[in-house]
């Protein structure tokens, strides 16, 4: 560089030199955001206490003990409550830390897998629906209109109840009902990547279709999916308790969390803590999901903040 | 406007006979419909009885035009379990839920639009935040849940408002709110982002540059522009809403389409699902066709070409 | 005896920022008489627009302005709360902006909007204002005006819709128009038309007018006086002859040297560029806001802040170390090259 250059502005500034890297900005973001912060801790704790419910749990969720049923937890002032079942046992002398311990697992699994199915569906219409737009653009928005016209909970519940009761049966009926926001949004964040240049310019150097869905696109909108897989993880764990709930999700003696209110619904009025309890931690997942899936937004696209 | 309205009519009446074709098929979901009617004892002779008795004999697609034929005409057969008309029974039922829903958009509305304006206006405030924090627990919150929660505090610690039943206005106060409630996260944060673009918009400006009053800009210009698509959102909850009733309604024993629902699925009571499913369906397709119309007239980029 | 309609003395906007405190305009001087045309030109983001709003008080809530003196009409606008200002806005004082396609809301008839403007300040009926939007709607140019009221703002041109914006800025016959680009969004053909329409207007009604522009071929077709700005600073001010005859900052000269002239540029001669990119205005900045971009770069030019000189006598000052017979040597090597 000669002298000649110096105080011009291609020289790079002190504040430019000390500008972070790109992926320590992201971290600095990532741990920066109360959402991601919280949510992830609380979800991970969820997650632990599915992973390790055979482990940590003080008891079976199975096992009734009928002369030990509706023990108040801990920290109820009651005589009969025990170190020996934290959170007090249900109607049927279950140990109910450990049914919740369990009733993670049903959540986690249901909730994940529906969103799988659902994300696959989804995503597929509306990746095809935004790259190719005219006609197949139509037949997707036709489907969708379809789709959202059939009351979810309703069309759920008679499916279940017509095709028989299952956990495979529910995650199925979930996965092929939920997928409408993921083709939603898909479909327009592809509109929006496949009007870019570099788009363009794969197509001007012949690159085949599926190959700029796959290398193009697909990059470019996985944070959108992301967003969305997160809050239909939750929407599913939601419907599930809710079909749960109804009697027509998981049957018993499986410990779903829906199914836990559903079965202390009649001594609601007595023993509150029974329905308190599960209903806490359906709302604690799905708020943790929530709350990491806003925070993944507003960290990968703040300009898409509300 | 007359060509944008043929067209929206066109495919929600194709929607609405795909529709009909699924609820149609849903008889076909458990495998043989007359042996699941004939029930466990039947024999052989009764099981062919019954196929002829329903006609499930007959060529699926003749079962399924004479199908919508009779529903078309309101007539959707007898019900298996109450021996009567599946159509006297639903339309007995309807009225309630309407209620429950109207209620139930009603509070989702009043709180929600006045939130997401003052929100917007004050982006980061102590409201805004209050907002959120609305908004997040209402998402994550288990519609049945927040019923019982909402039952055990009004209902048994303060006995404020009844706890079941559907027989004066208090028995729909608690419903309406843990139905409605749920609708609001969304209503919420569309008015926040509505009012927040409008606001930030250029003829936001203009209208400030004229001299007109914070009221004149923020009513007139920025919440005309901002609530079209909240329209839209709160038309197609509501028609989301209806299907939701069946939680509540069977929750607070409320005797409306969600309760008959219910009772029908624990019945087994085929026809009476099938119309269900349907008229929900198609009210929410005649609903939101209506809110797409409201918004063309309401929209001059729409009604005036 | 010329009325003094705006008077402004050491104007400065900071705007708070997540990097620190963006000091967009940086104590600025500056006055319109009556019936005057005051061009303040410069690069996108120096701060001119920022100038426009401050005037207005209508920046954003991150922004703050300070002046020594912000007289309007002989009446100190300072300290108005927003109540008084609005009073000022669209009456005494109205603005065009850049953007013809967005400025205008697009759930109202364009004859509401103007009547609007009207009725706020004006104790009249809505069939007087239906009247004078008629009226001026025509003064603008647009034909078959009373018909156009019904029409909404998507239904016309961006042309129209600036010539609606103008009439609308005209409704209560503001002693003070700001026109913000008011023709950048604009077709080439069109932005002569329009920039025709203003200064006639402004003759006509005797209006003072602020152009806030980046187009120097504008400024010398309508500019009584001209102000510079470069980086949030005022580096050459004073009447338009002298500022286009004897450019005397480098900046100037860099800037008029990028134009051709007709009937002075040469046939096939180089067009000039300035090189080099406008310094952030984030955070304190010494010496010349100019330095890192000009060819005659001192020492001296980093030291402190660089004062006003004059270039030739009746006002003309610009702010350079350089004195006035080195600057005019430069203008000269700069236009036999």
């Amino acid at each position: 560089m000669t002298d000649a250059t110096i105080g011009r502005a291609s020289v790079p500034t002190a504040q430019e030199i000390l500008e972070p890297s790109p992926g320590a900005m992201l971290r600095r973001r990532i741990f920066g955001h109360a959402g991601i912060v919280i949510g992830g801790f609380v979800l991970l704790v969820i997650f632990l206490m599915a992973l390790l419910a055979g482990v940590i749990s003080p008891g079976d969720p199975y096992d009734q003990v009928l002369d030990r049923k509706l023990i108040p937890p801990v920290w109820f002032d009651s005589p009969k409550a025990t170190w020996e079942h934290p959170f007090g046992t249900d109607a049927l002398g279950r140990d109910y830390l450990t049914r919740l311990f369990y009733g993670a697992r049903i959540s986690l699994l249901i909730g994940f897998s529906a969103m799988l199915i659902s994300g696959i569906i989804g995503t597929t219409l509306g990746v095809l629906a935004g790259y190719f737009g005219g006609r197949v653009d139509m037949v997707v928005n036709f489907i969708l209109t379809t789709r959202l016209s059939l009351p979810v909970i309703l069309v759920a519940l008679a499916v279940v109840s017509l095709v028989g009761s299952s956990l495979t049966v529910v995650i199925w009926v979930l996965g092929l009902l939920i997928w409408d926001r993921f083709a939603v949004v898909m479909r327009s964040a592809t509109q929006q990547v496949r009007n870019l240049e570099f788009v363009a310019a794969a197509q001007a150097l012949g690159c085949s279709k599926t190959r700029i869905i796959m290398t193009e696109i697909m990059p470019n909108i996985v944070n959108h999916l992301t967003v969305v897989a997160t809050l239909e993880m939750a929407h599913a764990i939601l419907l599930e308790a809710a079909l749960s709930f109804l009697g027509l999700g998981v049957q018993p003696p499986e410990p779903s969390w829906g199914l836990m209110v559903s079965e202390a619904k009649g001594l609601m009025f007595f023993d509150a803590w029974l329905i308190t309890i599960p209903g806490a931690a359906i709302f604690a997942l799905v708020l943790s999901i929530n709350l990491l899936g806003d925070g993944i937004r507003d960290v990968t696209a703040p300009e898409n903040r509300n | 406007m007359l060509q944008y309205m043929l067209k929206r009519l066109g495919v929600a009446v194709l929607v609405a006979l795909t529709v009909s074709l699924i609820t149609f098929s849903m008889i076909y979901l458990s495998g043989d419909p007359a042996i699941a009617l004939a029930g466990e004892s039947a024999t052989e002779e009764d099981i062919s009885n019954i196929r002829k008795f329903y006609g499930y004999d007959r060529p699926i697609i003749i079962q399924y035009l004479d199908w919508l034929w009779r529903a078309l005409q309101g007539d959707f057969g007898q019900s298996h379990y109450l021996k009567s008309s599946v159509a006297g029974v639903i339309f007995e039922r309807l009225p309630t839920t309407m209620l429950l829903g109207a209620c139930a958009i009603s509070f989702a509305l009043i709180l929600s639009i006045p939130l997401g304006v003052l929100a917007a206006i004050r982006p980061n405030s102590l409201i805004d935040r209050f907002a959120l924090t609305i908004a997040v627990i209402g998402q994550a919150m288990p519609s049945f849940w927040f019923a019982l929660t909402l039952m055990l505090w009004f209902g048994i610690t303060w006995r404020l408002l009844p706890i079941t039943g559907s027989s004066s206005w208090a028995n729909f106060v608690m419903p309406a709110i843990a139905l409605g409630y749920y609708v609001t996260p969304g209503v919420m944060r569309l008015t926040r982002a509505g009012m927040l673009e409008v606001l930030a918009s250029d003829y936001i400006r203009t209208a400030r540059a004229k001299g007109l009053r914070p009221m004149p800009v923020l009513f007139k210009h920025a919440l005309r522009n901002a609530i079209l698509p909240v329209v839209s959102l709160a038309a197609v909850q509501f028609g989301f809403m209806l299907g939701g009733s069946i939680v509540i309604e069977t929750i607070f024993a409320i005797n409306g389409l969600g309760f008959l629902a219910w009772e029908s699925i624990q019945r087994a009571d085929l026809p009476v699902m099938q119309a269900i499913v349907l008229v929900l369906s198609v009210f929410y397709i005649a609903l939101t066709f209506l809110s797409d119309m409201l918004n063309a007239f309401l929209d001059p980029r729409i009604r005036v070409r | 005896m010329v009325e003094r309609i705006l008077e402004v003395e050491r104007l400065s906007v900071d705007i708070q920022v997540p990097a620190g405190t963006l000091r967009a305009v940086q104590g600025i001087n500056f006055h319109v008489d009556r019936g005057e045309t005051l061009c303040i030109v410069g690069e996108s983001g120096c701060g001119k627009s920022i100038t426009a709003l401050s005037l207005m008080n209508l920046l954003p809530s991150s922004a703050t302005r300070t002046a020594d003196k912000l007289e309007l009409d002989g009446r100190e606008i300072q300290n108005f709360d927003e109540r008084q200002m609005a009073d000022l806005r669209g009456d005494r004082l109205a603005m065009i902006f850049q953007e013809p396609m967005t400025s205008l809301n697009p759930a109202y008839t364009i004859g509401n909007q103007l009547e609007e403007a009207m009725l706020r300040h004006r104790n009249v009926s809505r069939s007087e204002a239906r009247d004078r939007a008629v009226f001026l709607l025509e003064k603008v140019g647009i034909t078959g005006a009373r018909g156009r009221l019904k029409q909404y703002p998507h239904q016309l041109s961006g042309g129209l819709r600036q010539r609606v914006m103008i009439a609308m800025s005209l409704m209560c016959g503001p002693d003070l128009i700001i026109a913000d680009e008011p023709t950048t969004a604009l077709d080439v053909t069109i932005q002569a038309q329009i920039l025709h329409l203003l200064a006639d207007l402004q003759r006509e009604f005797n209006m003072s007018l602020i152009l806030i522009t980046h187009d120097l071929g504008i400024v010398a077709r309508v500019a009584d006086r001209v102000a510079v700005m470069y980086a949030g600073e005022f580096v050459e001010t004073g009447t338009a002859d002298q500022v286009f005859n004897r450019p005397s900052h480098p900046y100037t000269q860099g800037l008029l040297n990028c134009i051709p002239i007709p009937g002075k540029t040469k046939r096939g001669a180089h067009l000039g560029a300035i090189p080099g990119i406008v310094p952030s205005l984030i955070g304190e900045m010494h010496g010349c806001h100019f330095a890192s971009r000009c060819q005659f770069v001192q020492d001296d030019c980093l030291k402190g802040k660089i004062a006003f000189r004059e270039a030739t006598k009746g006002g003309h000052q610009y702010r350079c170390i350089l004195s006035s017979a080195e600057s005019a040597r430069n203008l000269k090597k700069a236009n036999a090259a």
